[in-house]
């Protein structure tokens, strides 16, 4: 029975590593950039959610919606002013300023709300159902559930929408694309708006589990998810949300048998390993270099 | 002719691509201080040859013996040591560094010496760099490039850096060189200088030469002997002349 | 193509060597002069040997990141076991070698070679990669360094050593020493870093990576990065090499990590983290791929930036991170980058002499 519940438990936190995974794993697979801003974009998402619902008292899904749009603005302004310009540029100048990017949002909520704790409201109450002895909270249904419901509005997006081929189309050449007359800029800004859209439900997602909001939030949640869509094959989205589940059981059974000091060495050495087995990740495809 | 030393002797060779056979049933001889062509519509397999010949892939079947010795066993890395040096038909060249840097790298095991050596400037560095960049600059007068010994190699003009790819190629001191589509992109002038080029470079050198082309012109001017490639397939072998008559060259090249 | 007014390739990286020497004897010099004649504020004198670590660490990642084109996000990993190496083996010999200098050079030797190792245990998976996967492999042994090193209890008494992992279960004799006491760290550490040695270290890193740039295993180095293949048809192991840079570069980080545990009485694991990987990423990247003098010259800009920033107080990170988008943007921008250009040509075309000594 323990086996069981840690493993719905790693699904829980899985589904929220899986959703900020699918933000990095699109950004990467259509502007080939590793935006380590991401995490901190999450952290923006938890203070817009936590002020609307604590000092403006709104209702949960204004507080979400609100959330969401904050943070598809700030990911597509981001991306106008600080990555639109370095297109030509090599990757490397790309992360130095997403790097930047992140100081200065995790500087500017420390001006703006300073660096103390904020404690964020229960939103999902406590309980759950029991199946058989098995209790499984309602905030980790929910966290599965939002999961999976993004995972299928995703899929459905890019496989059966005009802009979801498109999107489709400019990661695999985006110099073709053009030529098929599909604003590449367009679409890269759509990618942004809807990771960072993303971003936004996984905050909420992960302060109703950890119920604290501070600047460096975002940091951690953000590195693991990278290293999930890495695992999965970065650039591939069923990858991305196969990587976070697997992600976040990795680490719950880490804590949970062998030591929750060690958890995180765990995670990174099965990543290790991993990509030793199969270097493009679970479900990355290796492009051969053609001699 | 007196007899001639066979240096590479290639028997049944074949390479999978997935379920798709790319060449099959391919083999060739090639003899000491000879040029030979490999021709051959588009697509029809002769890059794969080169690439197998010096191991980038693994040939699924067949046999290569260089100079005598089975190749089986042997990487990329081992095959230039034993003395395949090859071009590429887009070319390959070390483009953040200098002219000469680039045909230094050549001499990485001709003239080796500890990177313990280097960092602490041993009085052996200072005689195998004497060493290196004599050779050096002496393969860049051959191919008229000593003028570019400091520029970067992406800088050159586009000839240039053909003739800097052989230069290098030719720094590894090999038995057999491999040039893969050497004259694509040259103008006529160009491809009669490479000729002349490649004719000295076989005396120089005497190496053995083997040759990827369109150009027929250069081909059928250059080669003592031709192997026709078709569909991964070998379609004909013999004298410039012989394939120029031969009736299923003609139909693979002009179609029906 | 011809000679233009700065000189030609090897001659102005050549020259890029000697200014890179000039630099760092003078600095050190004028600090030197300006701490014996007490003009140099305490503030100002505790950062140089911080900066000495910084600029070490960043060179052997140049090495790394520019000479061998891959990037690596674990820089940090490698300075931590240097330090953590460096501060036990020191306090463990406080004793049998009083002479700080010499504890100092034995700490740092140590420092270096279990850096090394690290490097050679850690490069031969992650070598086996490339680019981005690379990168990230880096990260995750970075992150499991920091791991192992936070559950580390060290200690040593009349009986000899004691050890334990995740647990402290360590049972020292009264006059026993902890070494490695986990999340906290090490404490209680003499201060036997100098300026001094930091220049040496500095010295010392540059002479090995320019003795190694302008040679055949740099070469090969330089080949294997701008084409792998083309490097392996002349004969070079690409494994090979890339170790080779590797592990320089791991071992110069253990040597900067060596000199920074032993600068502070105190020092925790947490330290080492990813954000110290990526601030020494973001000194050599402005400092230009493989370009030494550069890297010294940002990493020196950069670590004062946030002190002389001090009077701003709370937006002095703000303004360091708009600083760093800002070069990035403009080093990258079309019209800056052909004004930069023209502005050189002028300057060159007026000093003749420059072109006499190309």
């Amino acid at each position: 029975m323990d086996f069981l519940s840690y493993l719905i438990n790693g699904l829980g936190l899985g589904s929220v590593y899986a959703i900020i995974a699918l933000g990095y794993t699109m950004v990467y697979g259509i502007a080939k950039m590793l935006n380590f801003a991401h995490g901190d974009v999450i952290m923006i998402g938890a203070y817009v959610a936590f002020f609307a619902l604590n000092s403006f008292g709104l209702p949960l899904p204004v507080a979400i919606i609100l959330s969401i749009a904050v943070c598809t603005v700030l990911g597509v302004t981001v991306e106008r002013l600080a990555y639109k310009p370095l297109r030509q540029a090599s990757s490397l100048s790309v992360l130095i300023t997403a790097i930047g990017v992140s100081y200065f949002l995790q500087n500017a909520a420390q001006l703006l709300w300073s660096s103390s704790t904020k404690v964020f409201p229960t939103i999902i109450p406590n309980g759950g159902i029991s199946l058989g002895g098995l209790s499984i909270s309602y905030l980790t249904l929910i966290t599965i559930a939002v999961c999976i419901f993004v995972m299928i509005c995703l899929t459905l997006f890019i496989n059966r929408t005009r802009t979801g081929r498109a999107m489709r189309a400019c990661s695999e050449d985006k110099g073709a694309s053009t030529l098929m007359g599909i604003n590449v800029n367009r679409i890269i800004s759509i990618t942004f708006a809807i990771g960072s859209g993303l971003a936004a439900i996984a905050a909420v997602l992960l302060c109703a589990t950890y119920p604290s909001v501070y600047p460096t939030l975002g940091a951690m949640p953000g590195i693991k998810a990278f290293t999930a869509a890495v695992f999965g094959g970065i650039g591939s989205i069923p990858g991305a949300f196969l990587g976070g589940l697997l992600l976040g059981v990795i680490e719950i059974f880490a804590k949970a048998y062998i030591s929750t000091q060690l958890s995180d060495a765990i995670v990174f050495a099965v990543l290790i390993i991993v990509l030793l087995i199969k270097p493009a990740g679970l479900l990355g495809r290796r492009i051969r270099e053609k001699v | 002719m007196p007899e001639k030393r066979l240096i590479l002797d290639v028997k049944d060779l074949g390479i999978d691509f997935g379920g798709l056979t790319a060449v099959n049933d391919f083999s060739m001889q090639v003899y000491d201080n000879e040029i030979v062509g490999l021709i051959g519509p588009n697509g029809a397999g002769k890059t794969t040859v080169f690439n197998m010949l010096t191991k980038v892939y693994q040939p699924t079947r067949g046999i290569i013996l260089f100079d005598g010795e089975d190749t089986a066993k042997k990487n990329v890395v081992d095959m230039n040591k034993a003395g395949i040096a090859r071009t590429f038909q887009n070319i390959r060249l070390f483009s953040q560094l200098s002219v000469l840097d680039n045909v230094r790298t050549g001499y990485h095991n001709r003239s080796a010496y500890s990177s313990l050596t280097a960092v602490l400037r041993l009085p052996a560095y200072y005689a195998k760099e004497r060493e290196i960049d004599e050779n050096a600059r002496e393969l860049l007068k051959i191919f008229g490039l000593e003028s570019e010994a400091e520029n970067l190699a992406s800088n050159l003009p586009y000839g240039a850096q053909r003739r800097l790819e052989i230069a290098r190629a030719l720094a590894t001191g090999p038995k057999l060189l491999l040039l893969d589509e050497p004259a694509a992109g040259m103008n006529p002038q160009e491809t009669e200088e490479l000729m002349d080029m490649i004719r000295l470079v076989r005396e120089h050198f005497k190496i053995a030469i083997l040759l990827i082309e369109h150009d027929m012109k250069l081909v059928m001017g250059i080669c003592e002997r031709i192997t026709v490639l078709n569909y991964g397939m070998m379609l004909a072998e013999g004298t410039p002349a012989e394939i120029q008559a031969d009736p299923a060259v003609i139909k693979a090249y002009l179609g029906e | 193509m011809k000679k233009n007014g700065i000189g030609t390739l090897v001659s102005r990286k050549k020259r890029g060597r000697t200014v890179s020497f000039l630099i760092v004897i003078t600095s050190y010099i004028i600090m030197q002069a300006m701490m014996s004649t007490g003009n140099l504020s305490s503030l100002f004198s505790g950062l140089l040997v911080p900066l000495c670590c910084y600029i070490v660490a960043a060179i052997g990642l140049n090495l790394n990141v520019g000479i061998s084109g891959e990037l690596n996000l674990g820089q940090a990993g490698f300075m931590s076991v240097g330090a953590f190496t460096a501060v036990s083996v020191s306090g463990y010999l406080a004793s049998a070698v009083p002479n700080p200098v010499i504890r100092l050079i034995i700490s740092i030797i140590a420092g270096v070679i279990a850096a090394a190792l690290f490097g050679i245990v850690i490069g031969v998976p992650v070598l086996k990669l490339e680019g981005d996967y690379l990168a990230i492999v880096t990260l995750a042994f970075g992150q499991i360094i920091k791991s192992i090193v936070t559950n580390m209890y060290l200690g040593f008494d009349e009986n000899g050593f004691q050890f334990s992992f995740v647990d402290n279960k360590t049972k020292l004799a009264p006059g026993g020493k902890m070494l490695l006491n986990g999340p906290m760290g090490a404490t209680g550490t003499e201060r036997i870093s100098t300026f001094t040695m930091g220049a040496v270290l500095i010295i010392l890193s540059l002479f090995i990576v320019y003795n190694l740039i302008f040679s055949r295993s740099g070469r090969a180095i330089m080949a294997a990065r701008d084409n792998r293949i083309a490097a392996e048809s002349v004969g070079i192991e690409i494994s090979k090499v890339k170790m080779l840079a590797f592990v320089i570069s791991a071992s110069l980080a253990g040597a900067a990590g060596a000199l920074y545990g032993l600068n502070y009485s105190t020092l925790v694991p947490a330290k080492f983290d990813f954000n110290t990987s990526i601030l020494i990423l973001v000194y050599v990247v402005l400092g230009g791929l493989g370009n030494m003098t550069g890297t010294i010259i940002s990493t020196v800009i950069l670590v004062l930036l946030p002190e002389l920033l001090r009077s701003m107080q709370d937006y002095r990170m703000l303004i360091y991170a708009v600083v760093l988008i800002a070069i990035m943007l403009l080093t990258n921008n079309e019209t800056v980058i052909t004004k930069m250009k023209m502005i050189q040509k002028r300057f060159s075309s007026k000093t003749p002499g420059d072109r006499a000594a190309g």
